[in-house]
């Protein structure tokens, strides 16, 4: 097909469909793409916000061969023919993604020893892959009180990154958001305003689509961490939802149920909060086998019990909160 | 004092009526453009007069204008950027308040240009006198039938409305400005696409300046070669300049590009010198935002020809030794005033000022605000200086807007040229010169 | 309902602005009135809004809370918005500001106890060279050159009306 755009990233070369951003092409080729933390292929509008993902385009295509002077957010800039990008062989990218991950932790509370998300967080495998070792951030941290959001949702506001997917997610599969981005800048947060409480049939998906542990199932808070668990394929017959889910086994009980994602941490089919909240015995579910979570996973991988950052700065207890 | 383009009628009787403004020539334009030109021939003579955006950006009016789609079957909108939040900034306040028929004639002129029936006034929320002014000037102009369905019998229709914003220095950014008067938070859109192709309610939409805008009547009355024959090369026409801090007269002059800085700020048509005969230590040129420049560099380039009041001027040295001239907001500073106080105010700005989306930009400033404040209140690390320049690069070129840059460039220019007076002020925070009257907190909402 | 029937005419006025469908656009103008009728937003009056512009209140919620005008707690009956960006300081708002503070006795953002004043300090008010300068709502007119002097009148003549 004459129509397909060839896109050169680190060297490698893909012909992809027009309209494909930089990070989807990135993906296809499959080694090293770029992280996204805000990004998220099944809600429309996310992404450009975090800036992880940003590249270097050293030639912009075949009919332009200049380069774009400033990187470029990978996950909205859409290839074009011939367009030349630099991710990993940037020593440019590197040293900016290196900064966006600082300041994405320095007002982070760095509590994973404590964190429900330890093990299956996006920002602990960014800092793994691009942090530094050493905080050079001296100054106060921004501090939230940790809320319930209705019956099964904990908001832990320290922890978020102001992604905007739980918004997008609530915008998108429930008819009625009653969350979103409250105030501005370095205080905004996510919040009902008002003590309201998320719940509505999907709301649940807003814990799936959270790239940190700022938003946590509370049916499962502190019950297990994640790799003491074993996760398994399974379904159910649902009248809201397709009914595929992962359950989250502890020897024999359901410890958790989450949706499936693919992996690069995005979910396949958003699952309704029956699904999630309410069929907790084997006897609900169909069990397909144990789910392959890929050799990337922390869950494999088993570094799970390393601290983002230096030890030395958890030690000082006004850093982990609660 | 050169030629008065936007200013000529300013102190005339009446001026602020549309009866007084139709005396002293008021809605030529329109009747020449809404009865002899086509829109096309209007953003012609935009581009022959060079007229460059007084916003901030500089970017070519009439180019901008040409890169509407005007082809897409959707509304066109013209929406008129009177956000002026920019410290230093106060040129478009004044134009407004004292001469609101010529942005609203401006604006009718301009929205023919572009073939929009609706256009917007997005003004900024604290300006609410502003706002009633400019909303009875406007039914002044439809009365008069400026205004409304068939304009003066053409068969062209405009409707213009005032928007306020609700306090927000981010929604000058013409993107945030668009999710603003959506009714939205003022947060930047990331662009592509551009607003050229898809701005207000995704039409075809222009943002411009009020300068930009009130500049179109008289290029349209008297051909943009005229306007082009006015100032320096690429540096056409007149620009406000809105001058403030150590100065005689602080005030609004409109100048002929290329007015050098020295006459500007020593002679008596101008800022008239500094209080006292105090020696100058620093300029901003163009609004908080543009790099700072010490004496030496602001009266004189790096190669020692004076410095000149247009865009290319004062960008000579690039970020070494320029600056830029940006909405031409300019804040002289005597010897007495302090470089590392002003940029924690500075920076607290920004930091207040960050809508949060990204994370270079919600960070990074907050960051440089809390280094900045302990080094201005005695607690600095002479690391801090590195640290701080390292952290205004990390931000720079990273984030979804131009607030970023907006940001960091006076952070790194201020430590560039003022590097000893941080010094001083880690080693010996009580030396600092000027009186810290009045010890501010961080920026909180 | 927070709006009085002439209010809800306004309101509908508002709307017409906007091309039909985008009535969301009317949200800062109508929280404006919102403001100017009540001090300050409650909840209750955000709801309000919401319900006249048929959106979700956190929609409201989300854009009061983003501008910095808005008032989301009560405040005195005169906001004294007093600019403290560079250039003012430069012309001595930062004392004035100090001098408000001890002259009303209070802290930013807090009330006095006749009810009367808070002091908001805000950014750069585009008065740059006529500074110092506070505004105050609900009409928002500038008062500039501010000096202690003039501070001292203009608080007695407020006192005076009351
Ligand atoms: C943070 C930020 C604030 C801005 N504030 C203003 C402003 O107050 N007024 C303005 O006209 N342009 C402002 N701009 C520039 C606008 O984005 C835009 O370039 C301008 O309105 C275009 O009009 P012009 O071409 O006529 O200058 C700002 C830009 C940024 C990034
Ligand atoms: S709660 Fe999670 S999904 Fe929502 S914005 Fe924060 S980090 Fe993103
Ligand atoms: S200024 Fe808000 S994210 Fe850029």
């Amino acid at each position: 097909m004459s129509d397909l755009l060839k896109v050169t990233i680190d060297g490698k070369s893909i012909e992809v469909a027009p309209g494909t951003t930089i990070l989807q092409a990135a993906r296809q080729i499959g080694d090293k793409y770029p992280p996204a933390m805000c990004y998220y292929t099944p809600l429309k509008n996310t992404g450009g916000k975090c800036r992880v993902c940003l590249v270097k385009v050293s030639q912009t295509s075949e009919a332009n061969p200049r380069p774009i002077p400033k990187l470029v957010a990978s996950c909205l800039t859409k290839v074009e023919n011939g367009m030349v990008v630099e991710n990993e062989s940037s020593a440019e990218v590197l040293e900016a993604r290196k900064g966006v991950v600082e300041f994405l932790l320095i007002n982070h509370p760095l509590d994973c020893p404590i964190c429900d998300q330890a093990g299956e967080c996006d920002l602990q495998n960014l800092s793994y892959e691009h942090g530094t070792e050493t905080t050079r951030y001296e100054e106060g941290r921004r501090e939230f009180n940790k809320i319930d959001i209705g019956p099964h949702i904990q908001l832990h506001m320290t922890r978020c990154i102001l992604c905007y997917r739980c918004v997008y997610a609530a915008d998108q599969l429930t008819n009625s958001r009653v969350h979103g981005v409250l105030n501005r800048g370095d205080v905004s947060e996510i919040s009902t305003y008002i003590q309201n409480s998320i719940d509505n049939d999907f709301s649940g998906n807003i814990i799936d689509v959270c790239p940190v542990g700022a938003l946590t199932d509370k049916t499962y808070r502190f019950k297990q961490r994640v790799w003491f668990s074993k996760p398994y394929n399974a379904h159910r017959n649902c009248t809201k939802c397709s009914g595929k889910t992962v359950l989250w086994m502890k020897d024999e009980n359901i410890i958790r149920v989450t949706a499936r994602k693919n992996k690069f941490g995005e979910v396949e089919e958003f699952i309704c909060n029956e699904c999630r909240f309410d069929h907790r015995s084997k006897t609900d579910w169909v069990i397909e086998g144990v789910r392959d979570m890929g050799d990337d996973s922390v869950i494999s991988a088993n570094k799970y019990e390393l601290p983002v950052v230096s030890p030395a700065v958890l030690v000082d207890s006004k850093f982990v909160s609660e | 004092m050169g030629k008065q383009i936007l200013l000529e009628h300013i102190n005339k009787p009446g001026i602020n009526t549309i009866d007084g403004y139709m005396k002293n020539g008021g809605y030529a334009s329109v009747e020449k453009a809404l009865k002899s030109m086509s829109p096309d021939q209007v953003v012609e003579e935009v581009k022959t007069s060079g007229l460059r955006g007084r916003g901030g950006a500089g970017f070519p009016t009439g180019m901008k204008w040409s890169f509407l789609d005007k082809k897409s079957n959707k509304p066109k909108y013209l929406v008129c950027n009177a956000d002026e939040s920019e410290p230093g900034t106060f040129k478009d306040r004044y134009l407004m308040e004292r001469i609101p028929h010529l942005l609203i004639e401006g604006m009718i002129t301009s929205s023919f240009a572009l073939t929009a029936n609706t256009s917007y006034i997005y003004v900024r929320g604290e300006m609410m006198y502003v706002i009633r002014i400019l909303e009875k000037a406007i039914a002044e102009a439809y009365a008069k039938g400026f205004l409304g369905k068939n304009i003066l019998g053409t068969g062209y229709d405009l409707d213009l409305y005032v928007h306020p914003g609700g306090g927000a220095y981010i929604c000058g950014e013409e993107t945030a400005l668009l999710e603003s008067l959506e009714g939205k938070r003022g947060n930047p859109r990331n662009k592509p696409p551009f607003p050229a192709v898809s701005g207000l309610y995704d039409s075809p939409t222009v943002v411009n300046n009020v300068e930009t805008i009130a500049a179109v009547p008289w290029i349209i009355n008297n051909g943009g070669a005229s306007y082009a024959a006015i100032g320096i090369g690429k540096s056409s026409g007149t620009k406000l300049i809105s001058a403030c801090g150590n100065i005689n007269k602080p005030g609004v002059y409109e100048i002929e590009l290329g007015v050098p800085v020295e006459e500007f700020i020593y002679s008596d048509q101008y800022c008239g010198g500094i209080p006292e005969n105090r020696e100058l230590k620093a300029v901003v040129a163009g609004g908080s935002s543009v790099p700072i420049l010490p004496k030496e560099l602001i009266l004189k380039t790096a190669n020692g020809e004076p410095r000149l009041m247009t865009y290319e001027s004062l960008s000579d040295g690039g970020f070494v030794s320029g600056t830029m001239l940006g909405s031409g907001g300019f804040i002289v500073f005597n010897d007495q005033a302090c470089i590392v106080r002003n940029l924690w105010n500075f920076t607290r700005f920004y930091h207040h000022e960050s809508c949060g989306q990204c994370s270079p930009c919600r960070e990074g400033t907050g960051w440089m605000e809390k280094v900045l404040h302990r080094i201005e209140h005695g607690h600095g690390k002479m690391t801090d200086i590195d640290l701080l320049v390292d952290v205004a690069k990390k931000i720079e070129g990273k984030t979804i807007c131009p607030l970023g840059e907006a940001a960091a460039w006076p952070v790194a220019s201020a430590i560039r040229h003022f590097r000893k007076e941080f010094e001083n002020h880690i080693l010996h925070p009580e030396s600092c010169s000027a009186k810290h009257l009045y010890f501010g907190t961080l920026a909180v909402h | 309902m927070a709006f009085s029937a002439e209010r809800l005419e306004q309101i509908k006025e508002i709307k017409n602005r906007y091309p039909a469908g985008k009535h969301k656009s009317a949200l800062l103008p109508v929280l404006h009135l919102a403001q100017a009728d009540h001090g300050w937003l409650p909840i209750d009056v955000m709801n309000d809004v919401a319900e006249v512009l048929d959106i979700h209140p956190i929609e409201v919620y989300e854009v009061a809370t983003f501008y910095t005008m808005f008032h989301l707690k009560p405040v005195g009956k005169y906001v004294l918005e007093i600019c403290r960006t560079g250039p003012c300081c430069l012309v001595g708002a930062e004392s004035l500001i100090q001098y408000l503070k001890n002259k009303l006795n209070v802290e930013e953002g807090e009330v006095t106890a006749d009810g009367l004043f808070t002091i908001k300090p805000v950014e750069c008010l585009a008065s740059c060279g006529t500074g110092p300068v506070l505004q105050i709502g609900p009409d928002y007119i500038y008062k500039e050159n501010l000096t202690e002097e003039k501070l001292d009148q203009l608080i007695e003549s407020l006192r005076a009306k009351g």
